[in-house]
């Protein structure tokens, strides 16, 4: 039972990552229409500009506000000239761009820090809470409330806000938001900013929990937050909240038993084929009915 | 050329041509401040696409475009909306998933400076604009009678509704021009009726300049007072509404020989 509920407890911090990640990639979906496949790559250099900052000055809260300063700059640069005049080109030549950004920044990353791993031990943080016979790591506990804060941040601001309201604009119908004067271009940006932000906090989170880094620390983790963003739904926020938080349980729940241990990737992509089979839009998504 | 500050929109052998097609050819187009001008035309005689190219969608092959005396041949759609140019859409485009009056809280946003942190973070300011907002939309949905469906999604709205949603959403952009394709479309007559009150009353109490395409011909009849016919592009017939409809051509053109 303990086993059971500690599984739980380091599932849902793990899936708070990968949903933080999967916002990301579902934001960018729903609004530019497109699969940013450098999204992970974009963790991975947060991760190195934390590191950088962490030589610099040793404290982990100045490395984490100049990751995020750093990354919000790199993904709106991305957009700006990789994607933004491919602007209505067909979806596969913006996909293939996204697949030569990632591999860019990868490259880009060996040239400039090597191939061996980084250790920013500094972000570490040591000790556990126990609870009756419970014992939780700190870090597992800062994952957790960091993610359920992140969330309500960004679902008031999308419900409530003159910017989030502008993005289901976009969202739904490009054309008319133009009409309404809406700059969608601007939207566009500032959607990539903030996916590119949320890509910097989980940078920290990972590299809090184990501290290597090298230059594909983003590429696992992207891989895995898609995942979750297309169970819950591709283009729905709560989509992939779900998804990701889903998808982290399942994988914490199958690493603590001993024989599903090795397959635990298996499972986790087998869940999202099952899934797809019984709803083919993911969880939340809306089923798009095709007029005849 | 009169650069006469009562005309509110001027075309000049305005022209735009699709591969071998001359979708619109060499129309020109005068309406003052304060008309209801009528654009009538049998289907495929380029109507939206003339929309279109007045509201930045496609750039003219040739032509050009003045609004209030100004030049906007070419601009981008954002532009063209803010600068005084709105439209609805002959096939509904309402954004479904928000409530009836986020459509028109989309629409009185534009151009209005916003601030990422400010609304992230929820400032007193943030707060205050969209109180603000959010009692402007709801006035210029009193006008439409859709206040009591504030809270409607768009896609849950009866038809007549979201056609009329789709003008109030237009209005909030604060238009001097505006451009209705097709608003009585798939109405039923008695909601083609209250259209008619609603577009007479907006233009009284907002003064602004409307232009509107249309196949109903009793709407058109009814509250038009100059008209335009397109037949395969080009100007088949101009004027008041009376003189038009009983021209012989344009009776040919709708009901053939």
């Amino acid at each position: 039972m303990i086993n059971f509920l500690t599984a739980l407890i380091n599932g849902l911090s793990s899936g708070g990552t990968y949903a933080i990640i999967a916002i990301g990639y579902t934001m960018v979906y729903g609004i530019a229409k497109m699969l940013n496949f450098a999204h992970g790559d974009i963790i991975m250099v947060g991760g190195y500009a934390m590191f950088s900052t962490l030589m610099l000055t040793g404290h982990p809260i100045p490395a984490l506000a100049v990751a995020i300063v750093f990354c919000v700059i790199l993904g709106v640069c991305v957009e700006r000239f990789a994607y933004r005049p491919l602007r209505g080109a067909s979806p596969l030549a913006v996909l293939i761009t996204a697949i030569g950004v990632s591999m860019l920044l990868q490259s880009l990353a060996q040239v400039v820090f090597g191939t061996a791993p980084k250790m920013p031990t500094q972000l570490q943080i040591a000790g556990a809470v126990n609870i009756g016979a419970l014992s939780i790591n700190k870090s597992t506990i800062l994952t957790l409330s960091v993610t359920v804060v992140l969330m309500v941040v960004l679902t008031l601001f999308v419900k409530r806000s003159k910017i989030g309201r502008a993005m289901v604009a976009v969202s739904e119908d490009r054309g008319a938001a133009q009409l309404m004067g809406i700059n969608t271009n601007a939207i566009i940006a500032i959607t990539f900013g903030i996916g590119s932000a949320l890509a910097a906090v989980a940078a920290y989170l990972m590299l809090m929990k184990a501290p290597s880094l090298t230059s594909t620390l983003g590429a696992m983790p992207g891989i895995k937050a898609f995942t979750a963003a297309v169970i819950g739904g591709i283009g729905s926020i709560p989509g992939a909240m779900l998804g990701g938080i889903l998808l982290g349980v399942i994988e914490c729940l199958a690493l603590s038993v001993p024989i599903l241990a090795p397959f635990t990737e298996a499972i986790e992509f087998a869940v999202l084929i099952v899934i797809l089979l019984v709803k083919p839009a993911g969880l939340l998504g809306k089923a798009r009915r095709e007029k005849v | 050329m009169s650069n006469n500050h009562d005309i509110v929109l001027k075309t000049e052998h305005l022209s735009i041509q699709f591969g071998g097609l001359r979708a619109v050819d060499d129309v020109n187009l005068e309406i003052k401040k304060g008309e209801l001008y009528g654009l009538i035309g049998p289907n495929g005689a380029g109507k939206t696409t003339f929309f279109n190219l007045l509201t930045g969608v496609y750039k003219p092959t040739s032509g050009r475009i003045f609004h209030n005396g100004k030049n906007i041949t070419g601009r981008s759609p954002i532009e063209i909306n803010r600068g005084g140019i709105a439209r609805t859409f002959q096939n509904i485009r309402l954004f479904k998933n928000l409530t009836a009056i986020e459509n028109v809280m989309v629409g009185l946003a534009n151009g209005i400076p916003c601030n990422v942190a400010e609304s992230i973070f929820r400032l007193p300011r943030h707060k205050k604009s969209e109180k603000e907002f959010y009692e402007r939309a709801l006035a210029l949905l009193k006008v439409f009678q859709l206040d009591e469906y504030k809270d409607y999604l768009a896609a849950n709205l009866p038809y007549g509704k979201q056609r009329k949603l789709e003008i109030a959403r237009a209005m909030a952009t604060n238009p001097t021009l505006l451009l209705l394709d097709e608003p009585a479309a798939g109405m039923n007559p008695s909601e083609t009726q209250e259209l008619m009150d609603d577009i007479a009353f907006v233009r009284r109490e907002f003064g602004i300049t409307i232009l509107l395409i249309e196949h109903d011909m009793r709407l058109v009849s009814g509250i038009c007072e100059k008209l335009t016919v397109l037949n395969f592009g080009t100007e088949l017939a101009k004027g008041d509404t009376a003189e038009v409809l009983a021209d012989p051509a344009v009776i040919k053109a709708y009901l053939g020989d």
